[in-house]
């Protein structure tokens, strides 16, 4: 029971990074039709947004150290520690919280450029040179980040407050041992509250209608006399404000490095094709779905019987989906059928 | 009476609530001409997908040449000798004109697969003097090389004509064949129509243009509300009172 | 006619072979001559016409390809190591493997087209690597890769002599496979894979190809059954993957995981665009342009770039030396990314369409001027 809860939270915690990746990738497809394989970038730059941050507080200056008094030793000491003294401190501690704050504007801005930049001169182009086009671009800022931040994954902690874990197990009247970390909980609920902000966005303004109806039928939206190119442009930044802060906050879950976001890119394409190619519900759905499905299957017991299935159980979901409901779990019918 | 080619008997066939076909029989015969006009909305294209096997009805049977076609593939169909012209000019856009008629002509010599990798295309002397000829009877043989892509509308649609017609289909069913042609590219079509008649070939056209219409048919059926409502020559068509209420003259089109 | 076509082709395989197999003395002046490179250029030539077949042909835009590669390379080395050194044995048996595997991706793929194919042939890919790299660690050895031991059984090298002392190296009937001699090896299979490639080009069936790559739709209504016709390229494509990664492992004994990585079937993409995909040639160009640079670009470091920009002024060299040092060496990849990104934005049909271009231009241009001139 205890591994169940467990593996659950576990799943549920790797899908809401997959749906927050998904949905972005499954919103800028519905809306521009562009299959965007930089979309992981996206994910990765946002991971890395924090990691910048927690630098650029950290920025320190060498002085002596007085502990040590029987030779002249030196430490680095944060500038933030010199001025603010523990309020400096407190600071650099709540940095990937913080860094949301600069990751919202960063993300917009490489999103508005990218889409201004790229993207927009894809729009006719074929499937095929999408794809292509942006996987180079998925290179590029890959190895742009390698350049700066080198090859290693960089632990990236969280506030200290939260680094330990929360007892659920008594909360729950269940065992004592039953723990989780705090952080995860909390990377749980924020997904969960960038999601319905994105669809209470998406249901509830004039901007969000738009969007839907162009989701629905991107020419009639066009003669409607709706400036569509700039509807475009935003709903591609929103995407990847989206991506950025699912990275921000999973940094400290998994410190991050420069191919995250390739690692990130395949699985959240097989999320948005299970959920439905151009469905927002399905990739949210199907994000899950997929992350607690990957989860179970590493159980122990699950592996003892079927070993590796941990591996491949999402692909040959994938696969399978493909095969007998090519629309996915909620995509609309005779979209992308063929 | 002549042989059957295509048997449409007691079909139906309805989209959710909408009765799109109501009890349709139909029958062509080998070497006519076979229009079927109706307004718009009139089940045209139902019908027309249920001819050529892309749509299965509720119940009742299509037959071409006594064997029935309803659930088999696209390219099946064709190999039996049912040639479909789209309404737009579907042709390979990337290719040669040469190319573009030598595809079809390979497919009626060696069926839906085959592999042989090996052989020069350059060896196909009698695909290429075929594929020579049929341009040439569309007045196109002197740009062999052209890109397809780069053609004119009508001329796309004649090259489609050309693409089917190698093929020596048993019956060819074209779908608004003139629809948006200038009145000098209609008149060549017709010429064209009236042209191909060799081999017995059957055809079934749906048009909204009545002077292509009476220029070419044998037998007019006339569609109404999913109802085949006459079915006659173009002079029993045109005396007909039934049509002129529904169609001809009652219309507001 | 006929007979004309005919020689043609005979004179194209001449040529070509020509070209080929004096690749170690006209690549001289560039520094490129050394058995390592010309072995690459061969096997990535082979690996690309190979993709060719399917994406320049056919259309269809895999990123599986990295599987089939991976698959010779296991069966080759597994080859060295159960039945001989010999290098016939081991590329046959890949050639096959690769071509069952692909069958089975290919038939499972091939359901769909457009970018859901491109989605299922990198499912497929992930899985496979994933696989390779755990979870069939008896067969692959999982990270540290596969390689040649001491106590192989090599059954059949056993029937004709003792082991000797130290790991055997590859060889074809006593011919040693590293050096030169390795090249010429996987020269002739380029040569076999080119003649391949070209009779396909040349034949109805690659007609047939180019035509569902053009319109599929009313190919089916022209009587075809495409599928079998997909599946077809897709598993020759494969076995030609298949058979550049058996060379891998003949050049050099030893099959990885990440050969099977996906971002690993991005690369071949890269080379086959490059050059010009869809052509004859244009793969070939891709592969060597980019593996020529490669070799360049990432050997190149800081104080190689110190000396080359040393006739500029301290300062200057010293600024040059900053912008272009993130592009080389490790930064290789950067160079690799931006280059794709350039190709695929403003010269989607290659190097070979560019040439074609300029020519064209170049053409009319004189032919304008040669007017202009006829009108004074």
């Amino acid at each position: 029971m205890d591994a169940i809860l467990i593996q659950l939270l576990n799943g549920l915690d790797k899908g809401a990074a997959y749906a927050l990746i998904a949905l972005g990738l499954t919103l800028v497809f519905g809306t521009l039709g562009v299959v965007n394989f930089a979309h992981g970038a996206l994910f990765m730059l946002g991971a890395f947004c924090a990691v910048t941050f927690q630098k650029i507080l950290t920025i320190s200056v060498k002085v002596v150290d007085p502990s040590i008094t029987f030779f002249t030793a030196y430490k680095e000491q944060p500038y933030l520690e010199i001025w603010f003294g523990d309020v400096g401190l407190a600071i650099i501690d709540y940095a990937v919280p913080l860094s949301i704050f600069m990751a919202i504007p960063v993300m917009l801005l490489i999103g508005l450029v990218m889409e201004r930049g790229l993207i927009r001169h894809f729009y006719k182009r074929t499937h095929a040179e999408q794809i292509l086009v942006t996987f180079g671009l998925a290179i590029v800022i890959q190895e742009v980040i390698r350049h700066f931040f080198g090859a290693n994954p960089i632990p990236t902690p969280a506030p200290d407050i939260v680094s330990s874990s929360a007892a659920i197990g008594s909360w729950l009247g269940l065992s004592e041992n039953l723990v989780y970390p705090w952080w995860r909980l909390i990377y749980l609920a924020f997904s969960a509250l960038i999601i319905t902000s994105v669809f209470a966005f998406l249901q509830l303004t004039t901007f969000g209608m738009i969007v839907r109806a162009g989701m629905f039928d991107r020419q009639m939206v066009g003669f409607l006399g709706i400036d569509v190119q700039r509807k475009f442009t935003i709903v591609f930044g929103l995407a990847a404000v989206v991506a950025g802060l699912a990275g921000v906050m999973y940094a400290p879950i998994l410190p991050p490095d420069y191919h995250m976001g390739m690692d990130f890119l395949v699985l959240s394409f097989v999320v948005v094709v299970v959920g439905g190619m151009g469905s927002l519900g399905g990739a949210v759905a199907a994000g899950f779905l997929l992350g607690i499905l990957q989860s179970f299957a590493s159980m122990t017991v699950i592996t003892e019987l079927v070993p590796g299935i941990d591996q491949v159980i999402i692909y040959l979901v994938a696969v399978i989906v493909l095969l007998t409901r090519p629309r996915g779990l909620m995509g609309r019918k005779g979209v992308m059928e063929d | 009476m002549s042989e059957s080619v295509l048997k449409i008997t007691n079909v139906n066939k309805s989209f959710g609530g909408l009765k799109a076909l109501n009890n349709i029989n139909l029958n062509i015969e080998k070497g006519k001409v076979h229009a079927i006009i109706g307004p718009n909305g009139a089940g045209k294209s139902t019908l027309l997908n249920v001819c050529i096997g892309l749509l299965a009805p509720d119940t009742g049977t299509v037959e071409f040449n006594g064997k029935n076609i309803v659930g088999k593939q696209a390219h099946e169909i064709n190999q039996m000798g049912l040639v479909r012209v789209f309404q737009t000019p579907e042709i390979f856009a990337d290719l040669s004109l040469l190319e573009n008629v030598m595809v079809p002509a390979l497919a009626k010599r060696d069926g839906s697969f085959k592999f042989k990798i090996f052989r020069s295309l350059a060896n196909e002397v009698d695909i290429m003097e075929e594929a020579i000829s049929a341009l040439d009877s569309i007045g196109m043989s002197d740009k062999l090389y052209q890109l397809a892509g780069s053609m004119s509308r009508g001329d796309k649609r004649r090259l489609e004509l050309a693409v089917c017609l190698i093929q020596h289909p048993k019956l060819l069913l074209l779908d608004e064949p003139t629809a948006g042609m200038a009145r000098h590219d209609t008149n060549q079509t017709i010429e064209l129509l009236k042209k191909i008649k060799e081999g017995g070939m059957a055809k079934i056209i749906i048009e909204h243009d009545m002077h292509v219409v009476f220029s070419v048919a044998d037998t007019i059926s006339v569609l109404a509300r999913g109802e085949i409502i006459a079915t006659g020559t173009p002079d029993e068509i045109k005396g007909n009172p039934v049509v002129q209420e529904a169609y001809l003259g009652g219309s507001d089109e | 006619m006929i007979l004309e076509k005919k020689r043609s082709d005979l004179v194209t395989m001449i040529l070509f072979s020509m070209v080929v197999l004096s690749m170690p003395i006209w690549l001289n002046p560039l520094g490129a001559n050394y058995p390592d490179l010309l072995q690459k250029f061969a096997i990535f030539g082979i690996f690309a016409i190979g993709y060719n077949i399917l994406f320049g042909l056919t259309g269809y835009l895999s990123f599986g390809h990295a599987i089939f590669l991976g698959v010779g390379s296991y069966t080759a080395v597994w080859s060295f190591k159960l039945l001989s050194m010999n290098v016939i044995p081991a590329v046959i048996s890949s050639v096959i493997l690769a071509g069952i595997v692909a069958a089975f991706v290919g038939f499972v793929s091939l359901r769909r087209s457009g970018i859901y194919f491109s989605i299922l042939t990198l499912a497929f890919a992930q899985m496979f690597y994933n696989l390779a790299y755990s979870v069939l660690t008896p067969i692959t050895n999982g990270e540290t890769g596969l390689q040649l031991a001491l106590e192989d059984p090599r059954v059949i090298d056993r029937l004709f002599s003792t082991a000797g002392e130290g790991l055997p190296s590859t060889e074809l009937f006593g011919l040693s496979m590293s050096g030169y001699s390795g090249f010429y090896f996987c020269a002739v299979m380029l040569i076999v894979a080119f003649y391949v490639s070209l009779k396909i080009f040349n034949s109805p069936f690659g007609l047939k190809l180019k035509a569902i790559k053009s319109n599929q739709h009313r190919m089916k209504y022209t009587g075809y059954n495409t599928r079998p016709y997909l599946l077809t390229a897709f598993i020759i494509s494969g076995m030609f993957a298949g058979l550049a990664g058996a060379l891998m492992a003949v050049t050099d004994p030893l099959a990885g995981a990440e050969r099977m990585q996906w971002t690993a079937s991005g690369e071949v993409v890269l080379m086959t665009i490059l050059g010009g995909v869809g052509t004859l040639y244009g793969p070939l160009l891709g592969v060597v342009i980019i593996k020529y640079l490669e070799n360049i670009f990432s050997a190149v470091n800081e104080a190689v770039l110190q000396t080359f920009f040393d006739f500029l002024p301290s300062w200057l060299q010293d600024t040059m030396v900053v912008i272009v040092s993130p592009f080389v060496g490790e930064g290789w990849h950067l160079t690799l990314g931006l280059m794709f990104m350039g190709i695929v934005i403003f010269l989607p049909g290659g190097i070979t369409e560019g040439f074609q271009k300029m020519k064209k231009r170049f053409f009319t241009k004189e032919n304008s001027e040669s007017s202009n001139q006829e009108g004074k």
